[in-house]
């Protein structure tokens, strides 16, 4: 019988088809289920307790501060000087202008403002996600981006007298709308020359090669800060006297070098990444190297390194705070002359500059984070072949 | 032992079927080459004349050489000695040359190649807007047919991860097919595929071999083979050691090492 058949030598011919059952149910609830991720080893639960001590023991005096004792409105820092009081949000409220726009002249402050809006569209436009298999007006985004806006913001910031735009020195350029200048410079140069250096790595011409490595393993070798010196104190040495070179454009070349190489480095992981076959499914079918690089290979590189160039742009964005050491008034160097003004100074006033660019640093590079971690996400569907 | 190609491979046209007659125009021409991945000689004084529609099945053992000697058509490969013509065009170093011949040379692979970031209209139409100059339109039009003759028009707008291993060779025959080549290489287009997808790939080909497409294909299925070729060419350590029209070949095989590994294989 059927039964005889499972012993071994049987044999067996299905007769009818098994049932199609539901899974069983789960049985867990979820406090179970919480219960075991928090307390299900002694560890855990010796874990779960430290931190939960600590969370108690800082959240109370952090809220006191920040919120239910911070002075939020005062003509200047009288209020803020009270013994006890919090965080002094006054200070902030009344130097943010300073903090966005540093000395730039006040009534052409709007010429920064619309930089910086049409950069925020652009960007919001090219990094939108988009429905899979739709990406006709990415290439187009992407060239405005890296090509027309750049020109258009030199245009707007420095000033043109043919447009009626006075000039405007980049002596009084400053804050957060020029950390944002630094870390732009630094993303749209570094991209491109990025690739070009990883291209260039593993080239078969010796020369190109050799070159390529040799640059990337030196800026690589050296702390930004070097660079950054270098190119203050020696790039001037390297062009014709009469060539001057104004102050701001010299770290931003030192921070565009050195971001490329990082850059190139992760590019060339991408492009390591990308089989063989690849390149030579496109050879095949009479690419020139360029067109399936162009075409075929850069395209499947770049996105297996987002997570990669994300990194490399918040690590980026963060070190442009370095600036400040050559005499460029960066945000973070704004922060720090402010609190100094007589106006304003008081015990809490430091504390507060400070908090106030941590809160700005961690949300845009949360931000850059968050975005990569959705690209991965939808990159992952698609490789399991659904429809994002 | 190596009698160099005792049995006439240097002289290949001897070889043909004289039912058969060939527009004397040839499709490929390899004459004396040899290869050497550093000191190791993978292809040994190579002979092997392929007429315009004609169908060489190549086939061996494993590490034989097959790949290599296909791969040289389209120069995927370099080798180090001898000539090869396509289409009357010399290989030579010089990229615009390789480029043509590669425009005129379909190749399929074992394990499709298809772009994964690009839909399957767009694999097929890439290579003719950008290496023809087709335009967008008209490009599409051809790919839809072709995408129709191998039966997935329908998966058109999918991407290559999509599909079975089955309907992506299909798309990989289909790709090939847009850039209107003259000659198709086929390098084990069914060794990757699970057997029941093995059939709906072969018949493709089989339908592209009546329409008197040059062919020269690596494969181990012989009944194919058997099917479609006008000449088996049987290597073994980067020789040719026997060619030879199908029946022929399997019912009476010369070569001793042809005759072993066909008793392993049949
Ligand atoms: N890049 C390489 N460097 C060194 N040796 C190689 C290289 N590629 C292939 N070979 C060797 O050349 C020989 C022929 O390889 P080839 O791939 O042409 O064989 P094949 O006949 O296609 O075998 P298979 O049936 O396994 O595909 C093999 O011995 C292989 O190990
Ligand atoms: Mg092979």
């Amino acid at each position: 019988m059927a039964s005889n058949s499972i012993a071994p030598g049987g044999t067996y011919l299905s007769h009818k088809n098994a049932p199609v059952l539901p899974p069983p149910k789960q049985k867990d609830a979820w406090w179970e289920r919480l219960r075991r991720s928090f307390f299900g080893t002694p560890l855990s639960a010796f874990l779960t307790l430290l931190s939960s001590g600590l969370i108690l023991w800082l959240t109370p005096d952090l809220l006191r501060f920040v919120l239910f004792d911070a002075v939020w409105n005062a003509p200047d820092g009288e209020a803020c000087r009270v013994p006890g009081a919090g965080a002094c949000w006054a200070f902030v409220w009344h130097k943010l202008p300073y903090f966005i726009f540093g000395s730039y002249p006040e009534h052409e402050r709007w010429r920064v403002v619309v930089t910086l809006v049409l950069g925020a569209l652009l960007l919001a436009w090219l990094l939108w996600p988009q429905k899979m298999g739709k990406h006709p007006d990415k290439p187009f985004a992407a060239a405005l981006l890296f090509l027309v806006y750049p020109l258009v913001a030199l245009v707007l910031l420095l000033g043109a007298p043919i447009f009626g735009l006075p000039m405007v020195d980049t002596d009084l350029w400053g804050g957060i709308f020029l950390s944002l200048v630094v870390a732009g410079v630094g993303i749209v140069v570094s991209m491109p020359l990025g690739i070009i250096l990883a291209l260039g790595r593993r080239s078969s011409l010796p020369v190109i090669a050799l070159a390529s490595t040799s640059f990337i393993e030196f800026v690589r070798g050296v702390p930004m800060i070097t660079v950054l010196f270098m190119a203050n104190f020696m790039l001037p040495l390297f062009l014709p006297e009469t060539v001057h070179i104004d102050r701001l454009s010299r770290p931003l070349v030192g921070v565009a070098l050195f971001a490329s190489a990082y850059m190139a480095e992760v590019v060339r992981g991408g492009l390591q990444a990308v089989p063989k076959g690849q390149y030579e499914g496109s050879a095949a079918l009479g690419f020139t190297t360029w067109q399936s690089l162009r075409l075929v290979i850069l395209p499947q590189a770049i996105v297996h390194v987002i997570p990669g160039i994300v990194n490399t742009f918040i690590g980026l964005f963060k070190d442009t705070t370095l600036v400040a050491i050559v005499g460029i008034f960066d945000f973070l160097r704004t922060v720090e002359t402010a609190r100094l003004d007589p106006v304003w100074a008081g015990p809490t006033i430091s504390a507060t500059g400070y908090l106030f660019a941590a809160l700005f640093y961690g949300t845009i590079c949360f931000g850059m984070s968050r975005y990569s971690i959705g690209i991965e996400r939808r990159l992952a569907e698609r490789k399991k072949g659904r429809v994002a | 032992m190596s009698s160099t190609n005792v049995h006439g491979a240097k002289s290949p046209n001897s070889q043909m079927p004289n039912s058969q007659n060939w527009d004397q125009e040839l499709a490929v021409s390899i004459r004396g080459l040899n290869k050497w991945y550093g000191a190791f000689q993978v292809l040994r004084d190579i002979n092997l004349d392929v007429g315009v529609s004609e169908k060489i099945i190549l086939c061996g053992p494993s590490g034989s050489g097959k790949s290599t000697l296909i791969r040289c058509v389209n120069r995927l490969e370099t080798f180090q000695a001898g000539t090869l013509t396509v289409d009357g065009i010399a290989l030579t170093d010089d990229l615009k040359r390789i480029e043509e011949v590669r425009r005129e040379v379909g190749m399929v692979f074992q394990h499709f190649n298809l772009f994964p970031h690009l839909t399957i209209l767009e694999n097929c139409t890439l290579a003719p807007i950008q290496v023809r100059k087709l335009s967008k339109g008209r490009a599409t039009e051809i790919a839809m047919h072709f995408l129709e003759r191998v039966r997935i028009p329908e998966q058109a707008h999918k991407y290559p991860g999509q599909l079975s291993g089955g309907q992506q060779q299909r798309v990989a025959i289909a790709r090939a097919l847009c850039m209107n080549p003259k000659i198709m290489l086929f390098d084990e287009p069914t060794s990757a595929l699970d057997p029941e997808m093995v059939q709906e790939v072969l018949d493709i080909m089989v339908q592209l071999a009546r329409e008197g497409m040059t062919m020269l294909c690596v494969t181990h299925e012989m009944g194919f083979a058997r099917q479609i070729a006008d000449r088996i060419v049987f290597m073994d350590s980067g020789e040719i050691l026997e060619i030879a029209p199908p029946r022929e070949f399997f019912t009476n095989p010369r070569h001793p090492r042809t005759k072993m590994f066909l008793g392993q294989i049949l």
